[in-house]
């Protein structure tokens, strides 16, 4: 009797341990700050690209009153803008040293417009004579100033049929080109971003995103009825969420908020890059999608692909996307390649809670995160900037220094794919072939490899054209003897002094 | 009763070497003629058996050939147009992947076609099927070793002749299976759709068979169990 009792609390507290193991083993998946995607889309954790050098509250930013619902940043060399949107003001710092923003200028509206005070700024735009823009949210308009902040001019709301009747104009984010032409994000407007001239006259929808549509709903909506078809979702391209003018003048749009099957079937783009006539232009050469995250599962209760939220553009065109749903950022190359991503939801420095806005001042980034009221300073890492270097290196045409970037590049982190691709082409540059042809093997770079194997098989055959010629010759001549052999074989057979002399032995015998 | 034992004649060795160069010869030969199935189904696939023109020992030796191809092919194919993801390769997966069907396909068409009238046994639509495969180790294998020397851009062919390899596969086994029943085309399609839909139907109840012998088998179990803490 004893013994079955002992016998039954010992399964039971196995049993419960193992329960317990169970429970303990699903919190344990602790993630690495910063990761990439391999070629089969597995997570390789990385070294961090990214450091957090300083992360600025109101008291570090010298500010009288904490932000409130800030929404945008905006750098202009040394310059930071920074909207105050719920304060209704826009504060303008200088980054004198690295870890430093010292706070310049409060503005508070400006003067000679009407009115002067701003009603929820949500973006700033300085072009390249220095005349500031400001997308007045709720004063539905975007003021131009000067450096002096007095009134030049205001963009109002199309004056055509551009914009929906009962719908009010909210510039949402704007940027400024060279020309002084605006183009501009507003809330609810699903036709592209909106192009206004240097004088004020709205010039059109540059962009508009591709609609995506289920088949299905689409077979439905053929047969549905008028009042059916109303109750219906209709397909709309959906809203941009942030833009951002590159150095050569192209415009990159994101939008957040995209239906996953629609990223899954790659029917939407995450990302787009405009090009004057607003057709999007970006390079799409990476193993999978230009999305952010691949596996969106629900890891701290957070699903959903990742919510691009704004991009920023380095100088060698590496993009930064900022993900609002995992707070998150992705780097991605010209060739959109995964460069790292790192980030995450959370209170530490380096973590994020509702990030909004990313900038950039040369390789170092800020962003705003909205609900913390708080700019993160990130400076790159020495792997980072190796991996800068050895792109600047290869742009320039300087390969073996490009080489030894990313060899060392490779020795820091030696699951990267992006080393070894960038080993193969300074080879490829630089003529050995044969070398850069297994650096691309390596990380299933198809087209690379064939670009290298088709000079080295053109190499090839240029060296060895007499050995070629020779054994072709060879495998001509040989099987002609063999017939000759054989023929001249048959005659002498068939010759009549040795029939006769087969005939004497026959009779011989 | 005396026990009678009987002993085999003692060959000589010289009478063992032409036995066996003799079955060499035969081998040979009903491999060559898999190669005229290639090229001819309709009177190849006539002859295979009821002329007598194919043997076992070279079906056998095809359906290696396949799936050896299947395997091999793996390693050897360039990157530009296979990759193979090493972690998750199972060999005996890929083995199976060409032996289950195939089984399948043998005792379903062999099941159905022995009632209606069909002439051949089970083994003659094994070696019918097995010689059907013949186009795709000798496609695959070349194929295999030119990939290697090709860039992407001139890989276009790859895929069409794949596709080519199978489909040339499937022709085959279907005029195959004609012949050797000795069934009209009409039959022959109808009786194509029949095995396929009496594989499936193998399939389903084997599925049911293996869910019904795990909880057979964990019924079992769990009343060992049960008695155990009883006693």
């Amino acid at each position: 009797m004893k013994n079955k009792i002992v016998r039954l609390v010992t399964t039971a507290a196995v049993m419960l341990g193992v329960g317990l193991s169970s429970f303990t083993s699903v919190k344990a998946g602790e993630d690495n700050y910063t990761y990439v995607y391999d070629y089969w889309e597995d997570v390789q954790d990385s070294p961090d690209a990214y450091t957090v050098a300083r992360v600025f509250d109101f008291g570090a930013l010298g500010l009288d009153r904490n932000l409130m619902a800030p929404e945008s940043l905006y750098v202009n060399g040394s310059k930071v803008y920074l909207c105050d949107t719920g304060n209704n003001r826009i504060l303008l710092f200088d980054r004198p040293s690295s870890d430093e923003l010292i706070l310049e200028k409060e503005i508070k509206g400006i003067k000679g417009a009407e009115p002067e005070t701003f009603n929820a700024p949500s973006d700033v735009s300085v072009d390249e004579e220095g005349y500031i823009y400001i997308a007045d949210r709720e004063n539905h308009r975007i003021l131009k100033a000067d450096q002096d902040l007095n009134y030049v001019m205001e963009f109002t709301r199309p004056s055509d049929q551009a914009i929906d009747a009962g719908m009010d104009f909210k510039p949402d984010k704007i940027v400024a080109d060279t020309a002084g032409r605006i183009y501009c994000e507003a809330s609810g407007i699903n036709k592209g971003l909106l192009k206004f001239e240097n004088d004020g006259v709205f010039s059109g929808f540059v962009g508009a995103t591709r609609v995506s549509y289920n088949f299905t709903d689409y077979l439905w909506k053929r047969f549905a009825s008028q009042e059916q078809r109303a109750q219906m979702t209709s397909f709309v391209p959906t809203e941009y969420d942030n833009l951002y003018l590159d150095r050569e003048g192209f415009i990159y749009a994101v939008s957040g908020g995209l239906k996953e099957e629609d990223l899954k079937n790659e029917t939407v783009d995450a990302v787009r890059k405009l090009n004057m006539m607003g057709s999007d232009i970006l390079v799409r050469n990476g193993d999978y999608p230009v999305f952010g995250d691949l596996y969106w599962g629900g890891g701290g209760g957070i699903t959903g692909p990742s919510y691009f939220k704004d991009v920023t553009v380095l100088d060698n065109d590496i993009y930064i996307c900022l993900d609002q749903n995992r707070g998150r950022l992705f780097g991605y190359d010209d060739q959109g390649r995964m460069v790292y991503a790192f980030g995450g939801n959370g209170n530490q420095a380096g973590y994020f809670r509702k990030p909004v806005s990313i900038e950039h001042m040369d390789n170092d980034l800020l962003v705003l995160d909205q609900q913390d009221c708080t700019v993160t300073l990130f400076i790159p890492t020495h792997y980072g900037q190796l991996i800068y270097d050895a792109m600047a290196h290869f742009d320039v045409g300087e390969y073996d220094e490009a080489q030894a970037c990313w060899e060392e590049v490779k020795m820091l982190n030696g699951n990267y794919s992006l080393a070894y691709i960038g080993i193969g082409r300074s080879l490829l540059r630089k003529g050995q072939y044969r070398e850069s042809m297994d650096y691309f093997e390596v990380k299933y770079d198809d087209e690379n490899y064939s670009r290298a194997y088709a000079q080295y098989r053109k190499q090839w055959i240029r060296e060895h054209i007499i050995t070629i010629i020779l054994i072709l010759v060879v495998l001509a001549v040989i099987p002609l003897t063999i017939g000759k052999i054989f023929a001249l074989k048959e005659e002498i057979d068939n010759a009549d002094i040795f029939k006769l002399r087969r005939r004497q032995e026959n009779q011989t015998e | 009763m005396a026990k009678t034992r009987t002993y085999q004649k003692e060959e000589s060795k010289e009478e063992k070497r032409a036995r066996r160069r003799e079955w060499f010869a035969h081998w040979g030969k009903t491999m060559k003629f898999g190669f005229y199935c290639l090229t001819h189904p309709l009177d190849g696939f006539w002859k295979l058996t009821h002329e007598h023109r194919g043997s076992y020992a070279a079906a056998n030796t095809i359906l290696f050939l396949a799936i050896f191809t299947r395997i091999i092919k793996l390693k050897y194919t360039s990157f530009l147009f296979l990759n193979v993801y090493w972690e998750d390769v199972n060999i005996f997966l890929y083995i199976a992947s060409i032996l289950f069907p195939l089984s399948l396909w043998v005792v379903g068409n062999w099941a159905l076609t022995t009632l209606f009238d069909g002439k051949g046994r089970l083994g003659d639509v094994y070696m019918g099927t097995c010689y059907g495969m013949l186009p795709y180790p000798v496609i695959q294998l070349p194929l295999m070793i030119v990939s290697n020397f090709v860039t992407i851009e001139e890989g276009q062919f790859y895929s069409v002749l794949s596709v080519l390899s199978l489909v040339w596969c499937l022709i085959l086994i279907i005029c195959g299976m004609g012949q050797i029943h000795a069934y009209s085309a009409g039959k022959t399609i109808l009786f194509t759709i029949a095995s396929i839909a009496a594989v499936l139907v193998m399939i389903f109840l084997l599925m049911i068979f293996f869910s019904m012998v795990t909880q057979g088998i964990g019924y079992f179990i769990s009343l060992g169990r049960e008695l155990m803490y009883r006693m």
